[in-house]
């Protein structure tokens, strides 16, 4: 199989976000990025079907050349092959761009593919939306937030998950999915890996190369503004037996918080 | 036009479709336009009285025996088609498994921007104005997109569902086409997990657990205060949720769930900063801990500090009392 894996670079979860208000840009000193946690489903994924069944596995992504490290850790984690397709603009929070040139990079490069595979969404923007375009840009069928994914000859079938329930999905490949936690447990890269990866060279594709003109991968965010949400201020605290602060929260609760 | 999908489940309009057709009543009286309402699949015309009064001025059924059930590809087609009919100035969705899984997909169809899991949307200067969190809502982006129609999706529990007080309206019924092999990919079974049928995402009330729980057994405690508690549902921090104590779809936080219930009450959750980013925006907080130096404590409303094992089964006596009263 031929699988394509798109990951991205992003600020770990622990981390406290501050706010450019100027620029309405994060401000990056002190953050420790990361490659997304959902992404990370992913190129697990992509790297057991390689086990089972043979074939090539490349992460790609979309980003400045800081991205490079989260390719790298790809290949790590026993990617073949790594390429950044480099954009210059900071975060636009539009899915549509980065789509756009995820799917002329496959269109271009990769005649032959079996598999995209993405995570559900970037742990930061939390769009959610360039699977499923990339997707329709490519006419092929999507699995999103998929926890189970089977692959049989030239289709696959997925238990993707709603709300309290799984939808089972069957679809032809080529395809795309987009892994949710719990689809399997990430590898840990080996020294061995690193040490391969690091003499691993990364091409960088362009939006020159790629042939996109500036109109095509023009954001259709205009921000506004960006903010940090207003500190929630601590209430009070319930004293007394555990019976006692239990109907004591029982009663605000119905008649001062009134939301039971 | 403001055109809103409606989900339906098991032949029922989800609840949340009903606030993003509320929402979108609002924001296209603003405008000085109306709102349609569109309904896709098979035999689905018994749902339209319900749709006019929540603001809908036209509902529009595009039926056909190839979309019985879900597939991305064939409801995306059908809403494309409806779209370059009516030309609507906005296309508004549910954020729900499905809105954000068709939303996108129609975004590309027509090669316009999207905004994704909205928690406001305002009108200024006659332009729509959408705010949305991101890093799970560590931050707020507030946005215009530059693309017409203005595609959104729009966070569930967040939006008031509004009757608007339209007694009728007018049903369409539009023809839909599907050409053979053009839908690749589709849903055949829903598989459903036992005793939760509500999402965390779509709770009126959640009852989260984390490490204070000590063990999955201990989930029983409270799937039980759960059960005496309407429209509630379990939830769990990530630390919960990879000691393997529950499954990770009632994990809430930033690689989890970002939850707005009315009430979120959290049982041994000590409060790391990607759990609160998850349910900060939760109307009302309960922390029971007994470490009373938890961070939990400095966003709840509400605190005991104490033994969970002995807070949580008072509490259900309590709610018990309180729920028959009514």
């Amino acid at each position: 199989m031929n699988i394509l894996v798109f990951v991205k670079r992003v600020p770990d979860t622990e981390s406290k976000i501050r706010i450019n208000r100027e620029t309405h840009a994060v401000v990056e000193d002190g953050l420790n990025f990361v490659i997304s946690p959902n992404d990370e489903y992913a190129v697990e994924e992509a790297l057991r079907l390689r086990e089972a069944k043979g074939g090539q596995v490349t992460v790609l992504s979309v980003g400045a050349a800081e991205a490079l490290v989260i390719l790298k850790k790809g290949l790590a984690m026993g990617a073949d092959e790594a390429v950044l397709i480099k954009d210059e603009l900071k975060e636009t929070y539009d899915g549509l761009r980065v789509a756009r040139m995820i799917a002329r990079t496959v269109e271009k490069r990769y005649p032959q593919f079996d598999l995209l595979l993405f995570g559900k969404q970037s742990v930061g923007a939390d769009n959610a939306q360039v699977p499923s375009m990339v997707a329709e840009m490519l006419g092929l069928p999507q699995a999103n937030v998929v926890t189970k994914l089977e692959i049989d000859g030239p289709s696959g079938t997925a238990h993707r998950e709603i709300e309290g329930a799984m939808e089972k999905v069957v679809f032809s490949l080529p395809a795309v999915v987009s892994a949710q936690k719990g689809l399997n447990e990430p590898r840990y890269e080996t020294l061995k890996g690193i040490m391969a990866a690091k003499k691993k060279v990364i091409p960088v594709v362009t939006l020159e190369d790629l042939g996109l003109t500036r109109d095509e991968v023009a954001p259709q965010v205009e921000i506004v503004a960006l903010e940090t949400p207003a500190a929630r201020q601590a209430g009070k605290i319930i004293p007394g037996t555990p019976e006692e602060a239990a109907r004591e929260l029982a009663r605000l609760l119905r008649h001062e918080a009134k939301v039971i | 036009m403001f055109l809103t999908f409606i989900e339906t489940r098991e032949g029922k309009i989800k609840k949340s479709s009903l606030e993003a057709l509320s929402e979108a009543k609002r924001r296209a009286t603003d405008l000085g336009t109306d709102v349609g309402a569109a309904l896709i699949g098979k035999d689905v015309d018994c749902l339209d009285p319900e749709l006019f009064s929540y603001g809908a001025a036209k509902v529009f059924l595009l039926e056909h025996a190839e979309l019985a059930q879900y597939s991305t590809q064939g409801f995306a087609g059908a809403l494309q088609g409806l779209v370059k009919e009516m030309a609507p100035e906005a296309v508004f969705f549910a954020a729900t498994a499905m809105g954000k899984d068709l939303a996108p997909r129609l975004a590309a169809k027509l090669g316009v921007g999207l905004a994704s899991d909205c928690t406001a949307i305002a009108v200024k200067d006659g332009k729509l104005e959408f705010t949305r969190p991101i890093y799970a809502g560590k931050a707020f982006l507030t946005f215009r997109l530059k693309s017409t129609p203005q595609i959104a999706t729009l966070r569930p529990n967040v939006f008031a569902a509004a009757p608007a007080g339209n007694a009728a309206g007018e049903v369409v019924k539009k023809a839909v086409s599907v050409q053979d092999g053009a839908i690749k990919g589709r849903v055949v079974e829903l598989i459903k997990e036992s005793g939760a049928e509500l999402d965390v995402t779509e709770a009126d009330v959640i009852v989260s657990g984390g490490r204070g729980m000590k063990g999955p057994e201990n989930f029983a405690l409270l799937k039980e205060l759960s059960a005496v508690i309407p429209r509630s549902a379990v939830g769990a921090s990530r630390s919960a949720v990879d000691s393997g104590w529950i499954g990770h779809q009632h994990q809430v936080g930033q690689t989890g769930k970002t939850v707005s219930p009315g009430l979120y009450l959290a049982f041994g959750i000590s409060g790391a900063i990607q759990h609160l980013a998850g349910m900060s925006s939760s109307k009302v907080i309960v922390a029971v801990n007994k470490d009373a130096e938890a961070p939990i404590f400095k966003v709840a409303d509400y605190g005991i500090v104490g033994d969970l094992f002995q807070v949580v089964p008072a509490l259900k006596e309590e709610f018990k009392k309180l729920f028959a009263e009514r």
